[in-house]
């Protein structure tokens, strides 16, 4: 592997004809504590458990699903905030998954995360400019006179009226917040932008003003997203792709269209039917609801076989003991299930 | 997991059509109500003169954004507010009786009797260190004289009611021993426990997952229909109100901007916000489009914007001739033909507008 890898920007390689970014049978498995007094019998939660991904330069892929399904976790492993119990995260074909902090940095200033919170993801007695300005500093990205200028440039790219660089992140609505944070992370100049619910924590109003500036950058800048939201409708709007997650694995991954339009995993058709959707009042007619009975498993003990199995309607003796592959089952949509099929009914009501 | 039910056949659930709105007597009244916070850095005008009603058996929603004033007015409609603190004039009356003039112990007597409220956040309205079958027993037994027995069957019943397998046992069991949806549930059923005619419902939904929303929204469709009560449903989601509401109210800055039943108010409203909020919500159907949003953020509420609250984040306000929206108020009043709408807003053809220029943009 070492043969074939070039240097490219300082520090970092890459394998020629190897994806952007992979993610290889991904596992983060949490320690913890048994009950019991002699604390025997750790358990183990398994936040992810095998997820495999690609995502191509330029590219913003969805992932969907719901409290708890391991979204959030794989954002924090693809940034490498954690370190994966097992499986392979390779950059420009380089596996990073267990690098060290030193060799890790190079590669961190490619790959730039944006946080929910507008709030508590900046510290309160740092300026913006001081804010903006270390991430500068940190990946070595201008001079010390250079500094100033580009903070500037980087406030107003995000809508933020440059003359405000020595505000204090309080002085600041929750949407200028957010786009502080935008700010920071464009200033490694990355290649992908992992968004950890960008948007969810805003007004309507706000959100799709962050939604606009986000594609917008996008366009210009050629970054490529790895955009995490439980709101189907703003995944959709801004993802050429998505993957749906459940209890840690990915279930189903596609293009939007054929996700949104054919799902074949009875979780993903589900979980489209259990939208609220404004159309039924411009006569679209009422979805047919698809309801789930219960509760997601425990990630500690996940049923075996297929995972959704306790709450599928389709669950046959098969999926207890036979674990189904993520397969492709549609032209690039992959399924992981024995029973997939595009729904019966339209789930996603039309409009006639 | 030990009572996890086995998942039924494909269990499809579509909601009935709602009947069209007759001229029932209101249950719930507000007339004028204005709620004032007198702090250090001047009189917060949370809500301005906000007036709406609620017949038996029917659900309004109360939709808008952060600091609209849609959760302190429907606060003051419980009498939550520590009347030390807040200043509140109008009149709110509740089958009949006004509870802006109740004195603290009429108070206690007619919260979570006949008006009580489902909160946000379950994990913070449920006490952790009593259990759910406490919570819900204290519930019932400060407004009916009974043992602790019977009052703890009602309990299980309310449990059972709201969803909740082998409520027998969970009733002895304490909030953190429920999954989110659950508690939400216990919360259901902890409100229902008096048989309340009115229910204030403020983000009920918000914090959970969708499919779980799906499960809530269903169940308080049932209970509301079992029940018969009047509901106020508070939420930013338009797709939730579309689903569960019979008619709308959008506020903005503190005062109502729209009123009119749901299918009017989402299929062609009239007012320059509530566009605004359609167009920033990406559909889930059709080609996406392009999200057209309100351009800056809601006004402070310790200085309201003169005029119309709105007016300078409106894109219509040059259509308005003589500068009227930035000194003059607009009144909630019809402006169609139409006399079951009203909307606060000086343009002349709000109906025309929003077909040439509104509508061709919606997402």
């Amino acid at each position: 592997m070492t043969a074939a890898t070039t240097p490219a920007r300082s520090g970092v390689k890459s394998v020629e004809g190897a994806p952007l970014l992979e993610l290889d049978n991904v596992k983060m498995h949490f320690k913890t504590k048994g009950e019991g007094f002699l604390s025997r019998g750790t358990k183990w939660v398994q936040a992810v458990d095998g997820v495999d991904l690609t995502l191509k330069p330029g590219e913003t892929l969805g992932l969907v699903g719901e409290s708890g399904c391991g979204k959030s976790t794989t954002a924090r492993l693809i940034t490498r905030l954690l370190e994966p119990t097992g499986g392979e995260i390779r950059y420009q074909g380089v596996d990073i998954a267990h690098m060290n902090e030193r060799r890790l940095r190079p590669y961190r200033r490619e790959i730039q995360l944006i946080f929910q919170d507008p709030y508590s993801s900046l510290n309160p007695r740092h300026t913006v400019g001081t804010i903006v300005g270390t991430a500068l500093r940190t990946h070595d990205m201008v001079d010390k006179k250079g500094e100033l200028a580009r903070v500037q440039e980087l406030l107003e790219l995000v809508g933020l009226n440059p003359e405000h660089y020595n505000r204090y992140p309080h002085e600041f609505s929750g949407g200028q917040r957010q786009r502080i944070g935008i700010a920071r992370a464009l200033a490694a100049r990355p290649k992908i932008i992992v968004a950890d619910e960008p948007v969810s924590a805003l007004d309507v109003s706000i959100q799709a003003q962050v939604m606009n500036l986000l594609e917008n950058l996008r366009k210009e800048l050629g970054i490529a997203f790895v955009f995490i939201a439980h709101d189907l409708g703003v995944v959709r709007h801004f993802c050429d792709r998505v993957a749906v997650m459940y209890l840690g694995r990915v279930v189903e991954e596609g293009p939007r269209d054929s996700l949104y339009n054919a799902p074949q995993h009875p979780y993903t058709q589900a979980l489209l039917s259990a939208v609220p959707d404004i159309a039924v009042v411009r006569g679209v007619p009422p979805k047919n609801r698809i309801r789930l009975v219960g509760d997601v498993p425990s990630p500690v003990d996940p049923p075996s076989g297929c995972r959704f199995r306790t709450r599928c309607w389709k669950a046959q003796d098969i999926c207890a003991t036979n674990d189904p592959a993520l397969e492709e089952k549609a032209p690039a949509q992959r399924v992981a299930c024995h029973f997939a099929e595009p729904p019966v009914e339209s789930i996603v009501a039309e409009v006639v | 997991m030990s009572d996890q039910t086995s998942p039924a056949a494909p269990h499809t659930v579509t909601r009935v059509a709602r009947t069209p709105a007759a001229n029932e007597e209101p249950y719930l009244e507000v007339n004028d109500l204005h709620v004032q916070f007198p702090t250090a850095d001047g009189v917060v005008k949370a809500v301005q003169g906000l007036s709406y009603s609620v017949p038996l058996r029917r659900t309004l929603a109360i939709v808008g954004e952060s600091g609209s004033g849609k959760s302190v007015s429907s606060m003051a409609v419980l009498g939550l507010h520590d009347r030390r603190v807040a200043r509140i004039t109008g009149s709110i009356k509740v089958g009949g009786q006004d509870v802006v003039s109740m004195s603290d112990k009429e108070l206690e007597k007619y919260r979570g009797g006949d008006a009580s409220m489902i909160f946000q956040d379950p994990q913070s309205s449920l006490h952790p260190y009593f259990t759910v079958g406490d919570q819900i027993m204290e519930s019932y037994r400060a407004h009916h004289n009974v043992s602790k027995r019977k009052a703890k069957e009602r309990a299980v019943d309310m449990l059972g009611r709201v969803g909740i397998p082998n409520p027998r046992r969970r009733v002895d069991q304490y909030p953190h021993e429920f999954s989110g949806g659950m508690r939400q549930r216990a919360m259901i059923a902890m409100a229902l426990v008096n048989d309340p005619k009115l229910l204030i419902a403020d983000e009920p939904t918000t914090a959970l997952d969708v499919t779980v929303q799906a499960q809530i929204l269903d169940l308080i469709a049932d209970l509301q229909r079992d029940f018969g009560s009047a509901v106020v449903f508070i939420t930013h989601d338009l797709g939730v109100v579309a689903e569960i509401a019979d008619d709308i109210l959008v506020m903005y800055a503190g005062t109502a901007v729209e009123h009119g039943p749901v299918n009017k108010i989402l299929g062609e409203p009239l007012h320059p916000y509530s566009w605004g909020l359609l167009e920033s919500i990406p559909a889930l159907t059709g080609e996406p489009a392009p999200l057209h949003p309100i351009p800056g953020s809601p006004p402070s509420l310790l200085a309201v914007p003169s005029g119309c609250p709105f007016h300078p984040r409106c894109e219509f306000k040059d259509r308005v001739p003589d500068d009227l929206c930035r000194t003059l108020r607009p009144e909630l009043i019809s402006r169609t033909a139409d006399l079951g709408r009203t909307s606060r807003c000086h343009l002349k053809d709000p109906d025309r507008v929003f077909e040439t220029d509104v509508l061709p943009r919606l997402p």
